[in-house]
């Protein structure tokens, strides 16, 4: 059953996205565009050292600076650890951050904060600041981080994992988690074939085209008012009174515009930083990430995969193994959850009676991983559909064909899905929609996969084909909640004030469309609210590809109960005996057995002024039970000059079941973005360290990111299925598709040249190394199999 | 400095120190649909204005020279109750994701269009190749401004 099939009017057309026109004739307001003419610039001083410790710091010539508001050192901040990972409470992050500290742990940590008139001023002040350091030695090298005698990065006393997870700060492990279902060692030694094999991942930023950025201010009531770009309102709240040490009741987060976030903006980071200058100055601030401390705040886990697997001549699945080594940075944010996302997004997708999966993740002096679009999955998806592919050649079996015979199906599980969850058991699931399988096919005729494939040419060009199999979740189960509250007005509009976060996704559009088609009205008959937390119920926020799926069902609960109400004012309206149950919603009107009916206009008027008075309005709630996971087959076509090591993709195809696409266009924008983000990380996106593990390249100049110029020919194709758990049959779309480009261009690479890449990104340089390696006839060379 | 010069039509008088960028200035005057993605080193487009209807890097653009010219921001294209065909073939095409982009990618492709009517998809591509914007891949900005040249042609005398 699709979409189609159900003769849907709102859900499954692409309407227009509401907040669009405001937008593109700059009239919506994003954080930066309130009234600032009576706020101070606030400003974070950055380390310069990765590791170190001030034993003392001196703010008098700071201070003394004109136009200096103040200086925070820690000595001025409440020391309350917590983490900044902005997730739900109890969170499965380390409890390892201060709003400051008297230590250090990566290059770009911060010193101190400073409230002053300009940002010059500021910067100024924060050259100023009389410092004496111990520079500690760094630990630079995810590797080496729990050798025995290196530096320990969190030695404070109170770093500790605030739910019973592994955690030794000691040994420098944030995280550390494992299953097994089976007898690997012999999955191993009896298989037809067993391989191993390690791949890494890099360093690589979200580069929302807006920074963090948040306002904070005192209200008349002296709460603390900030309006900060976040994905996580709610948490921001709470993350922020708990940090500061006083009562949520005091804190107020409002969401405007959003300039994207993909994961970067989940972490709460500023809002805490804000409302402590606030609370010191009694001002209005405005503390604005700029584009380098951007790269320097949060980041994609560089995370080393390694695989065993045994395979029978068939192709079919023995046995495997995973085991995750997370670099999560200078802090443990996100990391138990990343890591274990490694293998709960990507093992379930092929049937295998025996898997193993073993993670740790480690700190280390350098920037802090966090939430990343993907989270996890795009690091291992890597990993898991190169291995596949080479499996598929030693095979002897197309790679495509491979997966068909693996893949999961409909009304199938994994022992994967109730083992890992995200710091605790996972839940059980059933697949209930796929369309993979389609996905794989069509995927295959738009890329000429059977003529072109295998034809690499002899020029100094090769052209080559790769392919990969996808899957993601749509929320956290058993964990996530959100809620929605309507209300009607006068003239048969509804206002939905919603916690979910649209922070340029759409979610406020799809939201309204599906109320939309519950109440038999048009999506911009809604008029949507996200998000205050004074003002808009519980959401837990945009992440973990959740708001459609969830936030959507809540709001399609929460326009069912409405729609009764309407019907039985509307049955009192109509005249005596009719049954509620027995009107019909549809065409902003109310319309009973016998076609007589009145407008949803009609129907407010009378219950706000005339009869019976009261307000039709309601607030429900969604918790997910199961994460069904959308599926994706992706293919690639590239170029390799084989003189400069150059790649480049020429075509790209994306085939994608998220269920029903509640609004296509924007389903197809965020399969094009994250696909697009994904070559750009595939190919050109890479952190340069010096040898004190500074970033030397945190701009858009060194730190290449795709435009225009650089696109492919792009092809995304929706394939339509129905995940009767989701609303209007909907599972999500955001986050899979940037999982699938490194592997797909490893792959094609492969076909186009014959080596295998695996260690991303696949810079001109790598590439040429590869070459030059296998013409030398080496057998490996660092990250490089042939 | 006292610097006069035309915004969206209106004449308009600042004063600015000589290093003052005229990001910073529009800013200052409450233009707030000029957006800054970058340290102020025209690396990500999300300031672009038009100057004499040529796209210019408003964070790279010293205040000064605006002295004498005509200066425009999205604010003069077109209002949600009466857009411009970009803006429209923008929001039709689902080109607009988070929008921090795009006023200033809707103006290099009016700068675009105004020199190069009719853009294949290259120069459109390579038109805007300094505008970036992380969250549409692009694939429907391409799309918009494409619609929007056919919107204009046809609208042309």
């Amino acid at each position: 059953m699709s979409a189609e099939e159900k003769n849907l009017k709102v859900v499954g057309h692409s309407v227009r996205k509401l907040d669009a026109m405001g937008m593109a004739c700059g009239r919506e307001q994003y954080v930066a565009d309130h009234d600032l003419s009576d706020a101070v610039i606030g400003y974070a001083v950055p380390s310069p050292y990765a590791h170190a410790r001030m034993k003392s710091i001196d703010t008098t010539r700071a201070c003394a600076i004109p136009g200096v508001h103040k200086v925070l050192t820690w000595k001025d901040v409440p020391r309350i650890v917590h983490t900044t990972a902005g997730q739900g409470y109890v969170e499965p992050s380390a409890y390892d951050s201060f709003i400051l500290d008297s230590k250090v742990r990566f290059v770009g940590d911060r010193v101190a904060l400073i409230a002053a008139d300009t940002l010059e001023i500021a910067e100024q002040a924060g050259r100023a600041l009389d410092i004496v350091w111990e520079i500690l030695e760094p630990v630079l090298d995810a590797d080496k981080a729990m050798d025995p005698g290196a530096p320990v990065i969190h030695d404070e006393p109170e770093a500790h994992m605030p739910i019973p997870v592994p955690y030794d700060a000691s040994r420098n492990m944030a995280a550390s988690a494992n299953m097994g279902v089976g007898d690997m060692n012999a999955v191993m030694t009896t298989s037809h074939l067993a391989m191993s094999r390690t791949f890494t991942t890099h360093y690589a930023q979200h580069c929302p085209i807006e920074p963090h950025v948040c306002l904070g201010y005192l209200d008349g009531r002296d709460r603390v008012v900030l309006v900060s770009s976040t994905q996580v309102p709610f948490h921001a709240r709470r993350i922020t009174a708990q940090a500061l040490g006083i009562p949520v009741k005091r804190v107020r987060v409002i969401k405007p515009r959003i300039g994207g976030g993909f994961g970067a903006k989940q972490e709460v980071m500023l809002e805490q930083a804000t409302a402590a200058l606030v609370l010191a100055t009694r001002r209005k601030v405005l503390l604005k990430m700029s584009r380098v401390e951007e790269f320097l705040s949060r980041t994609r886990h560089p995370i080393k995969v390694s695989l065993d697997g045994g395979f029978n001549a068939d192709g079919s699945i023995n046995g495997m193994r995973m085991s995750v080594l997370s670099n999560t940075g200078a802090y443990g944010s996100h990391g138990l959850t990343v890591m274990c996302n490694c293998g709960s997004k990507v093992l379930p997708l092929y049937r295998m009676s025996t898997v193993a999966f073993d993670a740790k993740a480690v700190y280390t002096n350098l920037p802090v991983g966090g939430a990343y679009r993907g989270y996890g999955a795009t690091q291992s998806a890597y990993a898991m559909e190169v291995f596949l592919d080479e499996v598929a050649e030693k095979l002897g079996i197309d790679p495509l064909e491979l997966r068909r015979r693996n893949h999961i199906l409909p009304g199938e599980s994994s022992p994967v899905f109730a083992a890992l969850g995200e710091g605790k058991p996972g839940v059980e699931q059933k697949i209930g929609s796929s369309g993979l399988a389609e996905c794989l096919t069509l995927g295959a005729e738009a890329i000429g996969w059977s003529t072109k494939r295998g034809k690499s040419g002899d020029g100094p060009v090769r052209r080559g084909l790769g392919m990969c199999a996808l899957m993601q979740g749509s929320s956290i189960p058993e964990i996530d909640m959100a809620s929605v509250s309507m209300k009607l007005n006068d003239d048969g509009s509804f206002n939905l004030a919603c916690g979910a976060t649209d922070l340029g996704t759409g979610s406020d559009t799809v939201l309204a469309q599906i109320v939309a088609e519950v109440l038999g009205i048009e999506a911009d008959d809604i008029i949507v609210t996200s998000s205050d937390t004074d003002l808009t119920p519980f959401d837990v926020g945009a992440y973990a590809s959740s708001t459609t799926y969830l936030s959507g069902e809540a709001a399609r609960k929460a326009a069912i109960d409405i729609g009764g109400q309407l019907k039985k004012v509307a049955a009192e309206m109509l005249g005596a005996g009719l049954e509620a149950d027995s009107l019909v919603l549809g065409g902003k009107k109310v319309t009973a057995p016998d076609g007589r009916s009145v407008t949803l206009g009609d129907v407010a008027l009378r219950s706000l002024y005339q009869a019976n008075q009261h307000q039709i309005a309601s607030i429900a709630s969604a918790i997910s039970k199961k994460s069904p996971p959308p599926f994706s087959a992706h293919f690639a076509e590239v170029e390799v000059d084989i003189e400069t090591g150059k790649v480049t993709v020429a075509k790209y195809v994306a085939a994608i079941d998220c269920g029903t696409a509640i609004n296509p266009k924007l389903a197809e924008g965020q399969v094009e973005g994250a696909v697009v983000n994904g070559i750009s990380y595939a190919l050109t996106e890479e952190y340069l360290f010096d040898e004190h593990g500074r970033m030397r390249n945190p701009g858009f100049a060194d730190y290449k990111i795709f435009g225009t110029a650089d696109m492919p020919e792009l092809v995304t194709i929706l394939v339509p299925t129905w995940e009767d758990t989701g609303p209007y049959g909907a599972k999500s779309v955001s986050e899979i598709c940037i999982n699938g480009p490194c592997p797909a261009i490893a792959n094609a690479i492969y076909d186009a040249v014959g080596v295998r890449l695996r260690d991303t990104p696949f810079t001109p340089q790598k590439v040429l190394a590869a070459l030059r390696a296998k013409e030398q006839g080496s057998v490996r060379g660092p990250g490089i199999g042939i | 400095m006292r610097i006069s010069t035309t915004i969206n039509g209106a004449p308009r008088t600042f004063e600015c120190e000589p290093g003052t960028t005229l990001f910073e200035a529009l800013r200052a005057l409450g233009i707030k649909s000029v957006k800054q993605g970058c340290d102020n080193e025209g690396t990500c487009g999300a300031c672009t204005i038009l100057i004499d209807g040529k796209a210019v890097l408003s964070c790279i653009t010293p205040a000064p020279r605006a002295q004498g010219r005509n200066v425009t921001t999205i604010e003069a294209l077109g209002d949600v109750a009466n857009p411009h065909p970009l803006q429209t073939a923008f929001v039709d095409a689902g080109a607009v994701q988070c929008g921090f982009c795009t006023p200033g990618m809707i103006l290099a492709a009016k700068a675009l269009l105004d020199e190069y009517p009719n853009p294949s998809r290259e120069e459109i591509a390579e038109g805007l190749s300094g505008n970036l914007c992380r969250c549409t891949g692009y694939v429907k900005i391409l799309d918009a401004v494409q619609s929007a040249a056919e919107t204009m042609g046809r609208t042309r005398p």
